[in-house]
């Protein structure tokens, strides 16, 4: 073990550079959906494969995208409105239960905690007929608001953050109590200042989730200028499906922006999902 | 955390006898703060779910609306069961399973790999990482492309290499299935690497050291140590892959929207073709109360099969 230390151990070099190889073959879709949303359509499928391209289409593809029949501009807008507003709902309601069913002591918590967690069972297509009729039926059919109020209430989220709050002393929220703080401040000013990064880690979990969400937008919405990034790039490749370049030009601008977006938080992200263990 | 509950809940009590004004206000605030959550699911699960059971035992169609409606006891569910379709659905189901075992192989190996024997550990789980953090509607856009049967490069490639007759992917319905599970392995295995190597975590290095010591080669380590400790994950992941396996919603629509000929059909691929396309309400709400049950026996296995499979 002694003599190991300081120098490279060449057996664990070798793997590593053949997982570099393995790595490489795994992102091989995404270098092949960058490389073609470059090219002119021609050049798309010739084999064998470009992956620098000899001439470049870049601008004349990504305008089209961005500004053509069904912006991406206006998708994306509509994207970071509904995550933004789906995240801070989801996380602020999720606080709120979290703190009561894990710091107040109040008639039936128990029970009410049972309910919700129960309701974690019921997979989430197995509502959408219903929700559906209750959407047309209240006027929340084709809305955004519907869309939000949607993914708003998670039991996942209120879950884990009551295992944080758990965490916390007892006694401080005691002496903030017995200072004559009620709930609301004991909450605001000293619970949840000391979960904050737990909440942090399930905000961005959200924010993830709710961008890639098909399933509602696609159920929900029906006006194009409503649409979010993840059906307007379904209803973009209906419209293009025979012309590959635009197509991928479409892809790289719905999946690199959160791309980015993950590698920067790469360590909550996946501390989250390891934390949160199953997807909800 | 027992024994801590408990006494807090001695605590609460004791002090609720002093002063019950004190009780009042904990009852009042604790409702106000589950309010929003409460009332958010009743309204948006507890309700659906409550409404689908009753509508499951309709006719209802939204075009012909309420009046036309009759109670027409369990027949959807007798339908629904001799549909050929269904049951292909189904069956499409369980043959998608098979690709949990695959993913969870390759999971462990690399999480395995990633843990002990290499560097640069955190660029590799975020190149792993990355099909999962994907939107499945582009991931799935892609695939089409690339599983082009003539054109596409998978085929190119696989047809330099001398295949002569290389298979038509999701145009062909004898591969259109396996073409889904291979992209559902290759965005799965990031998933399960992570959750495996928190896994590991828990495996006490000094079970490593003796082997070490004992002369014990890594392979025997793997199968020996690793794996049967490993267990726990490796059940929870079974269970939450055989979960979501029955979620699947967006990366088969868009890839082949069930086809071709209903080889790529799933029972939620079916429910939103009956629910959304043919409008048949009731119908639908019955393929959903399938669907939950389902899911339920599964959570179910979980809660009583933990105890009984897992190695310790």
């Amino acid at each position: 073990m002694a003599e190991q230390l300081g120098r490279i151990d060449l057996r664990k070099l070798i793997l590593t550079l053949l997982m570099a190889v393995v790595g490489i073959l795994f992102l091989m879709p995404f270098a092949w959906m960058i490389s073609a949303s470059l090219k002119f359509e021609d050049d798309v499928l010739s084999f064998p494969i470009q992956w620098i391209p000899d001439r470049f289409n870049v601008i004349e593809n990504y305008k089209e995208v961005w500004t053509g029949a069904l912006p991406f501009s206006l998708l994306y807008w509509n994207s970071i409105k509904v995550t933004i507003l789906t995240t801070f709902t989801s996380a602020t309601v999720s606080a709120l239960a979290a703190y009561a069913f894990a710091k107040i002591e109040f008639k039936g918590r128990n029970v009410l905690f049972m309910i919700v967690l129960a309701t974690y069972m019921v997979p989430p297509q197995t509502l959408l007929v219903t929700q559906f009729l209750l959407y047309r039926w209240v006027g929340l059919y084709d809305t955004h608001l519907g869309l939000i109020l949607l993914n708003s209430f998670s039991v996942f989220g209120t879950f884990m953050l009551r295992q944080f709050f758990m965490g916390v002393n007892n006694e401080i929220i005691e002496a903030a109590r017995i200072d004559g703080a009620g709930h609301v401040r004991t909450f605001a000013n000293i619970a949840f200042p000391l979960i904050r990064p737990a909440l942090a880690t399930y905000a961005i979990l959200r924010f993830i989730w709710t961008w890639n969400d098909f399933q509602s937008p696609f159920i929900f919405l029906n006006s194009d200028k409503l649409f979010t990034i993840q059906i307007g790039i379904k209803s973009f490749a209906d419209d293009h499906g025979n012309i590959y370049s635009l197509m991928m030009a479409a892809s790289v601008s719905a999946i690199v922006p959160l791309l980015i977006v993950f590698i920067i938080g790469q360590k909550q992200v996946i501390e989250g999902m390891q934390l949160g263990g199953v997807k909800g | 955390m027992q024994t801590m509950e408990s006494r807090q809940q001695a605590n609460a009590g004791s002090k609720r006898r002093r002063n019950s004004l004190r009780g009042w206000r904990e009852n009042v605030a604790g409702y106000l703060f589950v309010a929003p959550m409460f009332i958010g699911t009743s309204v948006l699960v507890l309700f659906p779910i409550l409404a689908s059971v009753v509508l499951s035992f309709t006719n209802w169609n939204i075009v012909s609306g309420f009046k036309k409606a009759s109670f027409v006891g369990f027949a959807n569910y007798q339908d629904i069961l001799s549909d050929a379709i269904f049951l292909k659905s189904l069956g499409n189901n369980l043959l998608i399973l098979l690709a949990i075992p695959v993913t969870l192989a390759i999971a462990l190996t690399l999480a395995v790999l990633i843990n002990r024997y290499i560097y640069l550990k955190d660029l590799f789980k975020v190149i792993y990482f990355m099909p999962f953090i994907s939107s499945a509607v582009a991931v799935a856009i892609v695939f089409r492309v690339l599983f082009h049967p003539t054109r596409g490069p998978i085929n190119q490639i696989l047809m330099s290499l001398g295949v002569e007759n290389p298979p038509g992917w999701i145009a062909d319905p004898k591969f259109a299935l396996v073409s889904v599970m291979l992209i559902m392995i290759w965005t799965g295995i990031g998933f399960n690497m992570i959750i495996y190597l928190a896994g590991l975590q828990n495996i006490p290095k000094e079970l490593y050291e003796s082997a070490q010591i004992d002369g014990a080669s890594s392979w025997t380590q793997f199968t020996r140590i690793t794996v049967p400790l490993v267990s726990p994950t490796t059940f929870l992941l079974l269970v939450a892959g055989i979960i979501s396996s029955f979620k699947i919603f967006d990366l088969i629509l868009v890839l082949t929207n069930g086809g071709p000929g209903n080889a790529t059909i799933t029972p939620v691929v079916y429910l939103y073709q009956k629910a959304f396309l043919e409008l048949k309400t009731g119908y639908a709400s019955a393929v959903s109360m399938i669907i939950f049950v389902i899911i339920l026996l599964i959570t179910l296995l979980q809660f009583y099969g933990q105890k009984k499979w897992v190695n310790y």
